[in-house]
């Protein structure tokens, strides 16, 4: 049973909260050349509120997995609210970051990226992205972050005190016909759930140009099917 | 005397094929004041060919000479006529050269090959396995190969024993991939033998001091059947595989995570029933064979000291409980050798871990190895869970392999050294 007032840093309730105001922060400012990433909670306290639901209020730092261990940590507040509905409900953020737009912009890499996948005859598809020992085509490292900022729009949607979901890989990503001069791109991605270890796939559809930001249009939950693929030998 | 041999090995190569081909090495045990005085006198005779390898001192001491073919009947005789005793032990010099020439080359082959082992990479079973017999091979003083059981597909089990002697001397733990997908763990303890063995060669502290009083058992993949089935194929399906690959009670969904199958509170909260799972507990407590293997092994052995279990990701290093939320009795003690210990691990790379128990870092599990290790007695048992913490999660890029069994080998060492120096 969760206690009301402050909560260990270290420990899971005050994690997972974060998690969930990361993937609030990736869905605002998360783009092919930027996703950030929780590096630790400072201070955390819960408590429960009037309507049923249960409030976080955390004070951490995030880091842009884009430039690695030598980038600098930002230093977030949010206050994160889980309804207590009969049927869940998507978790309401309310986020602060010291300096958001402060950071490295760029706009030059998005640019580039963007005129190089726009024109019409682009019909980029990829499957597992990184394969199974973690490589990734320099290529294919701008898309492997849309499908994380999309993912985060389906894992922010579908958190609850009682998961931390991450994105394990993409399982394919097949460009379609651009509209309205946005990149549109089909992913197939898998979600890992801490708690419970599971693996959840997702198909979805989004969009992306540099103005526009990142926009999932569809989301459809999939099955895994295992008998569908036959392994190699 | 090996130096020496060598030596000779070298020059034999190098000038001439058969230098001492049908040469002998005496071994003369001198009985007496008069013996010592006839022996000397043969050493100070020059033209008799006779290589002194030691000298005439007193009757505590063999003397050893190494005697041509051409005189080995004269000398023999002589040796018989004065009743001095002695004892062929080296029966063909030149024989005895090539012996140890070819050993030296395939010692060399051996060390080069554990040397020019990729751990930059991400092996396979077979691989992982002939690593261990080359490691084996190579420091064959220091490392068996221990086989305690198969797994459900009738694979072996091996741990990797690194002991200077002893009987069932106070041990510790270690054991990696007990999740298939965690790729990461089996990698650093790849590398991990590797360090063991070289720090022990060369004299690095704390091995030899550790080693010098306990063993270290090193299991690198305990779950053989799994991690076969994460490399059958990149789709999900297979490279995300976590549990065994046991049969159960249900045709469409294989596999029970063995980190829930340990009698330790088994059935309790934090492990599902539904076979579909991925944290399944299993029909009942030690029901998987790779469980029960490395159970009977621990309790046969009765000295175990540390158990220390390596999973991935999240960067944690845990302790007991993970069944429940209340304390362990060592809890204080624990909390502060995983806070040093993780305070090593960032020393080497910056890398951050988090210190806590399962249950508060994790959430509630049942039937966790940590937790049966701890109420079996062993007092210093943790759970690390290694880089990184989310970003690529099971699939973290080989070239972050060496770093990560680097930074976890600080951790470990300063564990086995406080372990080492606080008997109980």
């Amino acid at each position: 049973m969760a206690s009301t007032g402050d909560l260990e840093p270290t420990h899971y309730p005050a994690r997972r909260a974060a998690q969930v105001a990361l993937h609030y922060l990736n869905t605002h400012h998360g783009s092919p050349f930027r996703v950030f990433g929780l590096q630790q909670v400072h201070k955390a306290s819960a408590e429960d509120v009037a309507a049923g639901g249960r409030k976080y209020k955390l004070d951490f730092s995030v880091t842009d997995w884009g430039s690695g261990s030598a980038g600098p940590a930002l230093r977030c507040s949010a206050d994160v609210l889980f309804p207590r509905t009969e049927r869940h409900s998507a978790p309401e953020v309310q986020l602060h970051c010291e300096a958001l737009h402060q950071i490295n912009s760029t706009a030059q890499e998005e640019d580039a990226f963007y005129q190089k996948y726009i024109s019409p005859d682009s019909t980029v598809s990829a499957r597992d992205i990184p394969d199974s020992f973690g490589n990734m085509s320099e290529e294919m490292q701008p898309f492997w972050r849309l499908a994380r900022v999309a993912a985060s729009f389906i894992m922010l949607r579908e958190s609850s005190e009682n998961t931390e979901f991450n994105m394990a890989k993409v399982a394919s990503v097949t460009q379609q016909e651009s509209s309205e001069e946005q990149l549109m791109l089909e992913f197939v991605v898998l979600l890992h759930d801490f708690p419970s270890q599971e693996i959840v796939q997702w198909k979805l559809l989004a969009s992306w140009s540099p103005d526009r930001g990142v926009r999932v249009l569809q989301t459809e939950w999939q099955p895994r099917c295992p008998h569908a693929t036959k392994p190699p030998n | 005397m090996r130096l020496y041999l060598a030596v000779f090995a070298l020059l034999a190569a190098v000038h001439c094929e058969e230098l001492f081909n049908g040469d002998q090495v005496l071994r003369i045990h001198a009985e007496s004041e008069n013996h010592i005085q006839i022996l000397k006198k043969l050493e100070r005779d020059v033209d008799s060919g006779l290589d002194f390898w030691t000298h005439a001192v007193s009757t505590e001491q063999p003397v050893d000479i190494r005697v041509p073919h051409s005189s080995l009947y004269a000398l023999k005789d002589f040796l018989k006529k004065n009743n001095i005793p002695f004892t062929v032990i080296i029966n063909n010099v030149q024989e005895h050269l090539v012996r140890e020439r070819e050993e030296m080359v395939r010692n060399a082959k051996m060390e080069s090959k554990t040397k020019s082992f990729n751990f930059a990479a991400y092996h396979d079973l077979e691989t992982i396995y002939n690593f261990m017999d080359t490691l084996v091979a190579s420091h064959s003083n220091l490392i068996t190969k221990v086989n305690i059981g198969s797994t459900y597909e009738n694979r072996p089990m091996y741990v990797l024993k690194f002991s200077t002697g002893g009987e069932q001397r106070p041990a510790i733990w270690i054991d990696a991939g007990i999740h298939a997908r965690e790729w990461i763990s089996h990698a650093t303890a790849v590398w991990l033998a590797d360090r063991i063995a070289t720090d022990f060669k060369e004299n690095r502290a704390p091995v030899p001091s550790i080693l010098s009083q306990m063993d270290i058992y090193l299991m690198i993949v305990a779950n053989p059947d799994g991690y076969v089935f994460t490399h059958r194929s990149p789709n999900e399906f297979y490279r995300l595989w976590r549990k065994s690959r046991s049969a159960t009670s249900n045709p469409k969904c294989h596999g029970v995570d063995l980190n829930r199958n340990w009698d330790a509170e088994f059935g309790g909260p934090g492990a599902s029933d539904d076979p579909c799972a991925e944290d399944y507990r299993g029909p009942s407590a030690q029901s998987e064979i790779e469980v029960k293997n490395i159970a009977d092994f621990i309790m046969s052995h009765g000295n175990f000291k540390s158990f220390m279990t390596l999973h991935s990701y999240k960067q944690l290093l845990m302790y007991p409980y993970g069944y429940s939320g209340t304390d362990a009795p060592d809890r204080t003690e624990l909390h502060d050798v995983a806070t040093k210990a993780s305070k090593a691990l960032n020393s080497w790379h910056g890398t951050v871990y988090k210190v806590g128990s399962i249950f508060h870092t994790i959430d509630q599990a049942s039937g966790t190895s940590v937790d049966w290790a701890y109420l079996r007695g062993i007092k210093y048992s943790f759970a690390f869970a290694l880089r990184d913490t989310g970003e690529y999660g099971f699939l973290l890029p080989a070239d972050q392999i060496v770093s990560t069994a680097r930074e976890t080998w600080f951790a470990l060492r300063y564990i086995m050294k406080y372990v080492c120096d606080h008997p109980y």
